[in-house]
């Protein structure tokens, strides 16, 4: 069964083809990678997918429902999250605080709420802040939760971006580069929590330019070039394409 | 650090409350005037604190507040302090109805859009819209209001009212700051797109902020009307909705006692270079500036909120 | 008919003053991201100064008329300019890293300084410009009487807006400050010397709207010292009109709202003509969030 289905995806930016009638399914519990040059459309895809922009046709299945008209927070909360390539946190708020923000759409507590202070509310907001302080553990940044977050370095952001995401329970978790920025270390180290995320039966999707990561985590790989698919298929399939090998030395990127 | 801000601030709270033991009716009325301030910042901070939208309007939902409490008053001789769900009700639904279109406008848009809203109320109001609020000279005769038979008149009356209501405030913005609703407008300042995308219903938020602020603004409004017993447009200008952003940007933004600060300032700092008469508002003004060069984040900047944590191993710690 | 092009007429001379200020806001907007709010304030400024200027030098009994006028006008934007490169110095430089709304609270402080200065200086009751430095004829044009006066400020305007659309579109500097508006850190690690760019548009936007005062007390004889709240808050309404940042928008959106208040105040109602303005404003902003001109940037993600 898939957890997401994406049919015939096309998107224009002004005269660029950004996707090109772009169709793949990501099996249930398995690790995807979409792949391909800069500029290959692989980030319009995910913000297709997230409501962050619309397409021009196509279909996008996530559990069997058509999400293509959602707007993104919906989306979220029908258990889709996302990482931004450009790490996109709430800067000047605790790293507790921006895992909380994921947490929101599984909360209920309004402001009328707030301001009374119900027993409710209260045991809500413990309970988030439980099931935060949980996940910053599982990703590696509990000592760190009373920083802010823009006081952590590179690496531990994007964690942090990944603990967000995470705290919204997602069942497919969509990574945009989350290996960018980091050394050998802490990719090896990614490796490992990418793949403890997959065995909590999260379904995950990312884009990666580490191509030792793409290989080593993603059962099945897209390729993506000029906004169309090339290729797509196991690690060993992908790296033997010809169509595969002329878009990546055939051009001067990467 | 934070035990000693408390004495501080209980400190402050006691000799506030004493005061009109020991100042003229003048100070009280000052005070007075402080208060409302008050809480039309801590109204307003929700919007630009917390949620970081720029409102310069915010005088319109004073406006609705108090001419619903001055119409209804002086037409149907309901008393003033009854009319405040109503005050509120009004100009929260007034900011709901009117802000919905625009919500989405960016920064500066949606600030020249309140700029534009205050305005239209204002006119609106000298040219006696629907016939109800007698155009430029306003509308006179609000009664005071009265709690248990006793009416509310001398400054020193007031005062209790409106710092009441100031402490009120306090409590409830206090508990709405330091929640879901209190996180997710933070989040929406912060970064738009990364809180849409964390399941953030960014445009219901903005609203939401409005609805609240607005409506608190309304009661304000009533209290205002009634303290004054005679309103008209000119109480509504651009420039109040200055002084109230001024405000909570010289206090601290998105920091209560910031706020209160903010309102002391504003309304005390004029009265105190009132010796030198035409000169004050210059003063003020370079103040201003002084001010926000060598306190940026304001005289009393927020603090990042303070959880318990459950912890694996040591009692409990903070974040 | 007769009527209808009167209004037109009224409407694009103070459209035209509209633009001339409202470019000070845009341009201050484009390369710094502020509101300037202490822009109206130059504008009365300027309106002052050329008073002082007019009533104190006599220019027009030396050089006639019309060199009198284009002296005092150079005067009066070179002057203005002067207090425009100040203000930036003093009060928007040592906030340039910090939060945006920090320096806006910093303009509005400004602008309440200088509109009291103004007001301790020269008082605070209106003051009139003398009669009779512009002949108040009107001229026949296709059989319609109107105003000289109005004319050439649409004339000057308009010959002042093409100057500075060449010398942004034409020159190095132009480029430069186009540049700088686009993106200030890569105009910089190109070579631009934003600090400069940054000089010179506060120089040419407050030159520019302390013309405008000048051509508001020569329209209408008398200025008085809150005047710039007021059409400081119409230019900004209309540099939000033609999309705020963009210099073109800033001419049309100027030029239209003068055009939309006088016609509204003509055939709608008097009493209402400031409101029409922003009603107006909003509607467009519905339809278009980023104004008539603006670009629809999309975030990038």
């Amino acid at each position: 069964m898939s957890m997401l289905c994406i049919k015939n995806l096309t998107k224009r930016f002004g005269g660029v083809m950004a996707v090109n009638d772009v169709s793949f399914e990501v099996p249930a519990g398995s690790i995807m990678g979409l792949i391909g040059p800069n500029g290959a459309g692989k980030t319009t895809v995910f913000n297709l997918i997230t409501g962050i922009c619309r397409p021009d046709q196509g279909e996008i299945i996530f559990d069997e429902k058509s999400i293509v008209n959602l707007l993104t927070h919906n989306i979220i909360s029908l258990g889709i999250a996302r990482t931004f390539q450009t790490i996109r946190l709430f800067q000047n708020l605790s790293v507790l605080e921006n895992v909380l923000a994921g947490r929101h759409s599984r909360m209920k507590s309004g402001s009328l709420r707030a301001m009374l202070r119900t027993p409710f509310q209260r045991g809500e907001e413990e309970a988030a802040i439980a099931k935060a302080v949980q996940t910053l553990n599982f990703v590696g940044l509990r000592r760190d939760a009373a920083q802010l977050a823009k006081n952590l370095s590179y690496g531990n952001q994007r964690l942090l971006e990944i603990a967000r995401a995470l705290a919204t329970e997602p069942r497919l978790l969509i990574l945009d580069e989350p290996a960018g920025g980091m050394n050998e270390q802490e990719t090896t180290n990614l490796i490992t929590l990418i793949r403890k995320i997959r065995d909590q039966r999260t379904t995950i999707l990312l884009i990666e330019h580490d191509m030792s990561l793409v290989m080593r985590v993603c059962e099945n790989i897209v390729v993506l070039d000029y906004g169309a698919k090339i290729s797509e298929g196991t690690a060993e399939t992908v790296k033997n394409d010809p169509l595969v090998i002329e878009a990546y030395l055939g051009t001067d990127e990467e | 650090m934070r035990d000693h801000s408390k004495i501080i601030y209980s400190t402050m709270t006691v000799l506030l409350a004493m005061s009109p033991l020991f100042l003229n009716k003048y100070w009280v009325d000052v005070l007075n005037n402080v208060g409302l301030y008050a809480i039309l910042g801590l109204s307003l901070n929700i919007i630009v604190g917390h949620a970081g939208l720029f409102n310069l309007g915010h005088a319109a939902f004073y406006a609705v507040g108090a001419y619903t409490a001055a119409i209804f008053n002086t037409r149907f001789n309901i008393p003033v302090l009854w009319l405040l769900p109503l005050c509120a009700l009004s100009a929260g639904l007034f900011a709901a109805i009117v802000m919905r279109p625009i919500i989405h406008l960016r920064g500066d848009y949606l600030c020249i859009v309140t700029i534009g809203l205050g305005e239209i109320v204002r006119i609106a109001l000298i040219n006696d819209i629907f016939g109800i609020t007698q155009g430029a000279n306003g509308i006179f005769g609000i009664d005071r209001p009265s709690i248990f038979g006793i009416s509310i008149r001398r400054p020193h009356e007031f005062f209790y009212l409106i710092w009441g209501f100031v402490a009120v405030s306090v409590f409830f913005f206090h508990r709405l700051e330091n929640s879901r609703f209190g996180r997710a407008l933070n989040y929406l300042r912060e970064d738009e797109v990364a809180a849409e995308g964390s399941g953030i219903n960014v445009a219901h938020y903005k609203l939401a902020c409005f609805v609240i602020g607005a409506a608190w603004a309304g009661m304000v409004g009533d209290i205002f009307a009634s303290k004054m017993t005679i309103i008209s447009p000119e109480s509504f200008s651009f420039w109040e909705s200055v002084l109230l952003f001024t405000l909570i940007l010289l206090g601290g933004s998105a920091s209560i006692p910031g706020v209160i600060l903010g309102a002391f300032l504003i309304v005390g700092l004029p009265e105190v270079f009132r010796g030198i008469a035409n000169a004050r508002m210059l003063i003020f003004g370079g103040a201003m500036i002084a001010m926000m060069i060598f306190r940026t984040e304001g005289i009393l900047p927020s603090r990042p909120r303070r959880y318990v944590l459950p912890d694996e191993s040591s009692g409990e710690s903070r974040a | 008919m007769e009527e209808f092009f009167q209004q037109l007429t009224n409407g694009l001379a103070v459209g035209a003053i509209y633009a001339l200020i409202a470019l000070g806001y845009t341009m201050v907007y484009g390369v710094l991201k502020l509101i300037n709010f202490a822009h109206g304030e130059l504008f009365t400024i300027g309106s002052y100064l050329g008073l002082t200027l007019l009533t104190s030098l006599g220019l027009s009994d030396v050089f006639g008329p019309v060199l009198a006028i284009l002296l005092l006008a150079a005067m009066v934007m070179g002057l203005v300019a002067v207090v425009g490169a100040l203000l930036e110095r003093t009060a928007y430089r040592p906030l340039r890293e910090s939060p945006r709304l920090s320096a806006v609270v910093s303009a509005l402080g400004a602008s309440i300084f200088f509109q009291n200065a103004v007001m301790l200086i020269y008082g605070a009751r209106l003051r009139v410009y003398p009669l009779g430095i512009l002949p108040r004829t009107a001229v026949n044009l296709f059989g319609i009487y109107l105003p000289l006066v109005k004319l050439l400020i649409l004339f000057a305007s308009v010959a002042i807006m093409t100057a500075l659309y060449l010398y942004i579109h034409k020159t190095r500097i132009g480029t430069a400050i186009r540049a700088a508006a686009i993106d200030q850190g890569a105009a910089r690690l190109m070579g631009i010397d934003v600090d400069r760019v940054i000089l010179i548009v506060f120089l040419i936007g407050p030159a520019l709207g302390g013309a405008a005062g000048l051509m508001v007390g020569l329209l209408y004889g008398q200025i008085n010292f809150t005047m710039g709240w007021v059409y400081g808050l119409k230019a900004f309404t209309a540099a939000i009109l033609g999309g705020i940042g963009n210099i073109p928008g800033a001419m049309v959106g100027g030029i239209l709202l003068g055009v939309i208040e006088a016609m509204g105040a003509a055939y709608i109602s008097i009493a209402w003509k400031d409101a029409i303005a922003f009603v107006v404003l909003i509607l467009i902003l519905i339809v278009r969030p980023t104004g008539l001109l603006g670009e629809r940037v999309a975030e990038k993600v």
